[in-house]
């Protein structure tokens, strides 16, 4: 059975080869088939939440438009006006150059420029309040549940016991080693996100319209977690940790005449909530890129020629199956993960001096 | 490129939503959810040791009533070997009383039948002494005097035949 598999897959790689030979040619375009356009068209954000084409008519959720611009004030509009004109009130979307599928207007000088603010809601903005929603309703029902029930007599059942088996594992497992003894206080900011990254992660891996946005796999959203990171971090960090970061324990002519070893303090007080925005946002990145592509050959191997995409969306779909299952693992993964490293830079903030422990 | 660039915007949207959710959660969420859970699972922790307890004293209750019914097994086995040997003791009594009172019995009957022979002998005696001095008195023709002196010697010719019997016996 494996033998079959793989002489099949074989066999199918092999016919895999004069396609991208064709791909290469730059035929694409003539079939419609844009690989790079869809999965940057989904990857990326954008103004209209587009849920799917049929014959040639793009189906789209319309989101408002928000932007402070200098020439004009205030301005909010839907975003269908870019269906009719290209341009509304000297808004455009760029088509090309850095600000590819962003909004933009002329200056004066006639130059492409962004609006000062553009604060629109935009896919990823909307999936992330969709998402917000979700786990407020998720985690007040949980609470509401604790709230009615005696929770000595009866253990919760279904969804609630999910729900108290997830809280459970991260409290024990994650928060309590890592942070310390002052883990109550920390405990809701971390399971908050958990479960913001662990259903931002699985609503992305939903195909249809509440799902399906790359919300965990944009740089803005992990920063922005990472950011709260370090608030947590910095603002709620102890004097011992304060002190550990501009005076510690080193050798004097570490830190007297250069100050090197608080450089580095400081420097790694930055890098760490760098390593979490980027660690997420590739790893979520990476998962939405490769399954897109998946589906993708189906697509680029049927344009060729017809029974080369046959055999290959066996492969496609199989694999397309594999990377959904992976994916389901890395989204826990890299929530937990998140959620761990949170707790571990947490944990340092608050270091208790002990005697003699140097 | 614009991949790795955070857009303002949604940077912005993403820490007021982030945020609200937060401060939701932090308020009615969370903390009611951990309080609950810490409070069953100290619950069962009590449980679990109020049970171990329970179990240790079940099992002193279960050896102190082994012990009970050991001592009472004891206290059985004691009073049945008393009783027993009690029970010899008595026996052993009864049947020295018996054999005493059987050897009293048997000895009053002898010194009685030996009295009772001793009289009948003495009576048979007189009458065999009665007899002879009549009979002889008849084959001598004469009347002996009943004196003292035949009359011993009579006596003394019956203890002697007397005491032949005897021997012969």
């Amino acid at each position: 059975m494996k033998r079959i598999f793989y002489m099949l897959l074989a066999f199918a790689l092999l016919l895999s080869v004069p396609a991208r030979g064709v791909a290469a040619d730059g035929s694409p375009a003539h079939d419609g088939v844009d690989v790079k356009g869809v999965i940057f068209g989904h990857i990326q954000d954008s103004y209209e939440w587009h849920l799917t084409t049929i014959g040639g008519k793009h189906i789209a959720i319309s989101l408002p438009v928000i932007l402070y611009s200098e020439r004009t004030g205030w301005e909010v509009f839907s975003s269908s006006v870019f269906h009719e004109n290209s341009e509304y009130n000297g808004f455009r979307i760029a088509v090309e150059g850095k600000n590819e599928g962003k909004i933009v207007e002329s200056d004066k000088h006639g130059n492409e420029v962004r609006p000062l603010l553009d604060i629109s809601i935009t896919k990823t903005v909307a999936s992330v309040f969709m998402t917000g929603l979700l786990l407020v309703v998720i985690v007040l029902c949980t609470a509401r549940w604790y709230r009615r029930h005696d929770v000595t007599k009866e253990p919760p059942k279904g969804f609630v016991g999910v729900m108290e088996m997830l809280i459970t594992m991260v409290v024990d497992d994650v928060i309590k080693p890592n942070v310390g003894s002052k883990y109550r206080k920390y405990a809701p900011y971390l399971l908050t996100l958990f479960f913001f990254i662990f259903l931002s992660n699985l609503m992305g891996l939903l195909p249809l319209f509440p799902g399906g946005a790359n919300v965990t796999g944009n740089i803005a959203v992990t920063l922005a977690l990472a950011l709260c990171t370090f608030v947590a971090v910095n603002f709620f960090g102890n004097r011992e940790y304060y002190r550990e970061v501009f005076w510690p324990d080193v050798p004097l002519w570490l830190k007297v005449p250069v100050p090197l070893m608080p450089l580095i303090e400081i420097f790694s007080m930055f890098v760490k909530p760098f390593a979490l925005t980027i660690r997420l946002f590739a790893n979520i990145l990476a998962g939405h890129t490769a399954l897109l592509a998946f589906v993708s050959i189906i697509f680029i191997t049927m344009s060729v020629n017809v029974y080369i995409g046959s055999g290959m969306t066996v492969v496609s779909v199989f694999f397309t199956i594999f990377m959904n299952v992976l994916e389901l693992l890395v989204a826990f993964v890299q929530a937990f993960v998140f959620t761990m490293l949170s707790s571990v830079f947490i944990g340092l903030s608050q270091p208790e001096h002990k005697a003699g422990s140097h | 490129m614009s991949l790795l660039l955070p857009d303002a915007g949604l940077l912005f949207w993403m820490l007021v939503a982030f945020g609200i959710v937060f401060l939701v959660l932090y308020k009615y969420g969370f903390p009611v959810i951990l309080s609950m859970i810490e409070k069953r699972s100290r619950f069962i922790d009590d449980a679990l040791r109020n049970a171990h307890e329970a179990n240790e004293k079940l099992a002193g209750i279960e050896r102190q009533g082994e012990e009970i019914v050991m001592a009472a097994q004891e206290e059985q086995a004691r009073i049945l070997r008393e009783a027993s040997a009690a029970r010899e003791q008595v026996m052993k009594e009864a049947r020295k009383r018996a054999e005493d009172e059987a050897e009293r019995i048997i000895a009053e009957a002898r010194r009685k039948i030996s009295h009772e022979r001793d009289e009948m002998l003495s009576g048979m005696r007189n009458d065999v002494a009665e007899l002879s001095l009549a009979i002889a008195e008849k084959i001598v023709g004469k009347e002996l005097s009943a004196d003292g002196a035949q009359q011993e010697y009579i006596d003394k010719l019956l203890n002697e035949e007397l005491d032949k019997v005897k021997e012969k016996k």
